[in-house]
């Protein structure tokens, strides 16, 4: 008799996949500006590491926090006791009030329908038990962050269906691309049960448009499924166009007399990327179905949040002069890294997707596969990894349908060390280009036309060269 | 949330329109009898006592004393906040080397040392809670079972099964010979399974008990590490109330078993433990697994993910216990307040003849009502639960929420609470327990007036001397409680 579950013996946890095997590398050979610096710079960790000073800043004045007291009083004990899965309504009370504000207060939050757990790794998966059976699917656009591999369909059974998003219009999601992830499903037998979009997008960076947005909603309508609608990353939009989140775009359609779609309307949130807090393991579900936010409710028992991390921020976001001065400067920081990246890129004649968001570039390095395959890829990302020195996140292992993307962090890593990192690829992308001589000249020539095409994917930004202050 | 209208069982799953969550129990019916009137000293002195919450409130004084002296364990302190981004970016599910380090080196101090255990085989879990729905689905397929002695805490009806689709088969234990965990009753147990046609991978225990407050002895452990050893099923070993044992005889973990046994098969062992109880830190979520198994110990430790603790508390937890004085310090003195309240409460309950199982740990006493019963049925039980919670005003647990095989049992916690509230409460089941014994009484002279008519009683002489003794015993806690009918 097997000793274990099945869920313990398969692999779809997913750590498998080539996304952790880069990490692992890196953890043999990590880069250190002293004591290594040929080791590996890790560029595969979407963290937030930008904003801490921001953070600690606050707290050194904010002395009442500091001890566990509210007015002089030791909440400790209270802190200590603290279990109930409706969660700190103070906390719930200041994290819907964030939430709008980081849409621009165009929309409203109601505090009771927000369901707190730990990360939203949890809140994922927690939707998945809630809304769907095992052997029911969810369809994804591709491509996607990998660890929905594990967290949608590990323990619950529950299938993912790719949506194919094509880089021929900056990979945004389609009527017709829908509707063929849908009847791929139905042929696979597969009940479709909605549909999960990361908007901001990871690994994209960009943040979706009204006319997908549409496309999603007339969809549901119409399918009758549910949206997820993960907007993790929605205060690190740094630039125009401005998010527009599904609240709003549902809004906009005037579909609130389809009360039913309202009812199917759910968002996932989290602390980890707009506050970078990863390791306090703050996630939500917001939904306006009851039925859902009673269910995710008790299920969040399984991972609630410590009371300790939900007394010290709800302080912190109570105070909303600070958030306002967090959420701006952390912004104007993302946004100064990431055209340092892509100015980078750019000198080395490598092209990213156009963003304005997230915390990492979509990067095209097509022209430098030895053919246009996935085998090719993963050549290309072996070498990046062992010969440049950087840990960069395939696009195969976000399920990109066509080879050559790779996903390249920029917040998680000193200003300093964004410079090395790089400087290798410059030096990569030379070497690439003068190491094979005559068999290279068709290269070239279609090097210099993605050059001109270029134009199509970057923004015209400055230099990376400018002195401001050091920031990190 | 009873009802669910039919639109929405056919846009979610059943999961989510179910009773799996198991909350339409009559273990939180009290719960919420107690939201609805809590008692409060002086605002609300008339309220229900919650009785119902197995929670350590006995040494808080000791920690915020710690943490008041050791300001670097905040990381929001001046003197900690040097480690907050470090800590605030630390989301390996490894978990911190400092925090495993001393919940290792914990779990051994409250075993006497007479154990060690090894930090790589500790992971994380969103509490107990989170820790028994993982090992589940580690160790069991949909439809597969664990075999639990009976009374067990309810939660595990929800931890266990509702997301994982594993069944609990009761292993019947009796009163008979104090809930012990026979052989006989686990073969017993198995074969009804194996009848059924349900594969069983494996046998929990909680040891401490809850909700019995024994711990199991060496001879019962070894039994059952010899049974699950026959039939190669897992045994996972809730060991959450290890440090509440107070009195004699000491606690033996599995683990120790583990020293001495080495016919025992090492990758069917599996400890489930967690701060909640032993620490009184439900609040800070933090849940652990111990396994002897490598290959579960990795696939539980990638099922953290959805379930880490805050690294901001296994921060101040790691600070906390590596403070070896203060954790022995702290250990000692947990035990010795818990006995305290342990003897006050048996004594009180002594007075007036309640019976209760004789336990040396836990937060909380297992009362036998039985003969409070108007039948031995579990619908006397709830009758007589609702009259407890109602009138009494204490939410106590019944028995037939822990799947007791026998009706009239009862939990109570005491340590959820401060010295005064615990009198008070002490005083109405004294008091319900003399008012109930008097019906009794006057029902069995009514009995015989019918039926001898020359004899009779004074109900008021009864009165005077039920009144009489408890004002001359020496260990009444409160010459007058409030809801003492006045009788003169």
């Amino acid at each position: 008799m097997k000793m274990l579950s099945r869920k313990a013996s398969c692999d779809s946890h997913g750590q498998d996949s080539s996304y952790f095997l880069g990490w692992q590398e890196y953890e043999k050979n990590p880069y250190h500006e002293v004591q290594n610096p040929n080791g590996i710079i890790q560029m595969g960790l979407a963290e937030n590491q930008l904003s801490f000073d921001l953070l600690e800043s606050w707290l050194a004045s904010n002395s009442d926090v500091l001890g566990l007291k509210r007015n002089g009083r030791s909440v400790f004990r209270e802190l200590a006791l603290f279990q109930d899965y409706h969660g700190f309504p103070a906390f719930k009370n200041e994290l819907v009030e964030f939430m709008a504000k980081l849409r621009g207060y165009k929309v409203a939050f109601d505090p009771n329908k927000l369901v707190l757990m730990a990360g939203s790794t949890s809140a994922n998966e927690i939707l998945m038990f809630c809304l769907a059976e095992p052997g029911e699917a969810f369809l994804l656009p591709t491509p996607y962050y990998p660890g929905f591999d594990r967290d949608l369909k590990w323990r619950t059974g529950v299938e993912i269906v790719p949506i194919h998003c094509s880089s021929s219009n900056d990979f945004r999601i389609t009527a017709s691309a829908l509707e063929e992830a849908y009847q791929r499903a139905q042929k696979l037998n597969l009940i479709v049960k909605g549909v999960l979009v990361t908007n901001p997008s990871n690994p994209l960076g960009s943040t979706m448009n009204r006319d997908e947005l549409n496309h999603l909603i007339d969809f549901a309508i119409k399918k009758e499924v549910h949206i997820i609608s993960d907007e993790i990353y929605s205060g690190t939009v740094f630039d125009s166009p401005s998010f527009i989140s599904i609240t709003e775009a549902v809004m906009e359609k005037h579909v609130d007399h389809e009360t039913d779609l309202l009812d199917r309307i759910h968002i996932v949130y989290s602390l980890s990327k707009d506050l970078g807090l990863p390791g306090f393991r703050v996630g939500m579900i917001y939904s306006n179905n009851e039925t859902v936010v009673a269910a995710a409710t008790k299920m969040s028992s399984f991972g609630l949040v410590s009371s300790q991390t939900q007394f010290l921020l709800s302080n912190m976001l109570s105070d909303k002069k600070f958030t306002s001065k967090y959420i701006k400067e952390n912004q104007r920081r993302l946004k100064k890294r990431k055209d340092m990246l892509v100015s980078g890129l750019r000198s080395a004649g490598i092209g990213c997707a156009k963003s304005n968001a997230g915390l990492f570039c979509w990067v095209d390095m097509r022209y430098l596969l030895r053919s246009d395959t996935f085998e090719a890829e993963k050549e290309l990302w072996k070498r990046i990894i062992f010969e440049v020195g950087l840990n960069i996140s395939p696009g195969s292992s976000c399920h990109c349908s066509e080879p050559g993307w790779f996903r390249v962090c920029f917040a998680n890593m000193s200003q300093e060390t964004l410079k090395v990192a790089i400087r290798r690829i410059e030096a990569f992308a030379e070497s690439s280009s003068t190491a094979s001589g005559k068999e290279n000249l068709s290269h070239q020539r279609s090097v210099r036309s993605s050059r001109r095409s270029l134009s199509k994917w970057v923004f015209p930004i400055s230099s990376y060269d400018d002195h401001e202050p050091a920031d990190r | 949330m009873g009802f669910v209208d039919r639109s929405q069982e056919n846009l979610l799953s059943k999961m989510a329109t179910g009773n799996g969550h198991g909350e339409n129990s009559p273990y939180f019916d009290g719960w919420k009898a107690y939201e609805n009137d809590p008692f409060h000293a002086s605002e609300n002195p008339r309220g229900v006592i919650h009785m119902g919450l197995a929670e350590n409130q006995l040494c808080f004084d000791l920690i915020q004393d710690w943490i008041k002296k050791n300001p670097k364990a905040s990381i929001c302190t001046p003197d900690g906040v040097d480690a907050f981004r470090d800590i605030a970016i630390f989301q390996d599910y490894h978990g911190l080397p400092e925090f495993r380090n001393a919940v290792a080196k914990f779990m051994a101090k409250v075993r006497g040392n007479r154990v060690r255990f090894d930090p790589d085989r500790i992971v994380m879990s969103g509490g107990a809670t989170g820790a028994h729905e993982t090992m589940a689905f580690c160790l069991a397929n949909p439809g597969e079972a664990f075999l639990v002695p009976t009374p067990y805490y309810p939660g595990f009806d929800r931890d266990l099964r509702w997301r994982t689709g594993v069944q609990l088969l009761p292993v019947v234990c009796e009163s008979s010979n104090n809930f012990k965990v026979t052989r006989k009753a686990l073969e017993a147990a198995y074969e009804r399974a194996q009848e059924a046609n349900i594969r069983v991978k494996g046998l929990l225990i909680t040891n401490p008990s809850n909700p019995l407050g024994t711990i199991l002895d060496r001879e019962t452990l070894r039994s059952i590490v010899s049974f699950i050893n026959e039939k190669n099923i897992h045994l996972v070993c809730d060991e959450i109330y290890a440090a509440t044992v107070f009195s004699e005889p000491g606690f033996v973990s599995i683990s120790e078993i583990m020293e001495e046994e080495i016919t025992c098969n090492r990758d069917l062992i599996h400890i489930v433990y967690s701060l909640s109880k032993d620490m009184g830190f439900p609040g800070f979520r933090v849940g652990i697994i111990y396994s002897y198994n490598d290959a579960v110990v990795n696939c539980s430790r990638k099922m953290s993910s959805f379930g880490l603790v805050s690294s901001q508390t296994q921060h101040l937890i790691a600070s906390m216990l590596s403070d070896d004085e203060f954790v022995d310090r702290f250990i000692a003195e947990s035990a010795k307040r818990l006995g305290i309240r342990h003897e006050v409460f048996t004594q009180g309950l002594d007075q007036v003849g309640i019976g209760y199982l004789k336990s040396n740990a836990g937060l909380f006493l297992w009362m036998d009502l039985h003969h409070l019963l108007k039948e031995k049925t579990f619908e006397a039980e709830m009758k007589l639960w609702r009259v407890i919670i109602n009138e009494v005003k204490l939410n106590v647990s019944p028995g037939s929420s822990f799947h007791c095989s026998e009706p009239g049992w009862f939990r109570v916690c005491f340590a959820n609470m401060d010295d005064s509230t615990m009198e008070l409460a002490l005083t109405r089941i004294i008091t319900f327990a003399r008012q109930s014994e008097e019906l009794r009484i006057q029902r069995k002279r009514q009995c015989w007036a019918s039926n001898r008519p020359r004899l009779s009683f004074s109900k008021r002489r009864m009165d005077d001397i039920m009144t009489t003794q408890s004002l001359l015993s020496p260990h009444s806690p409160i010459p007058q409680s409030p809801l003492v009918r006045a009788r003169t």
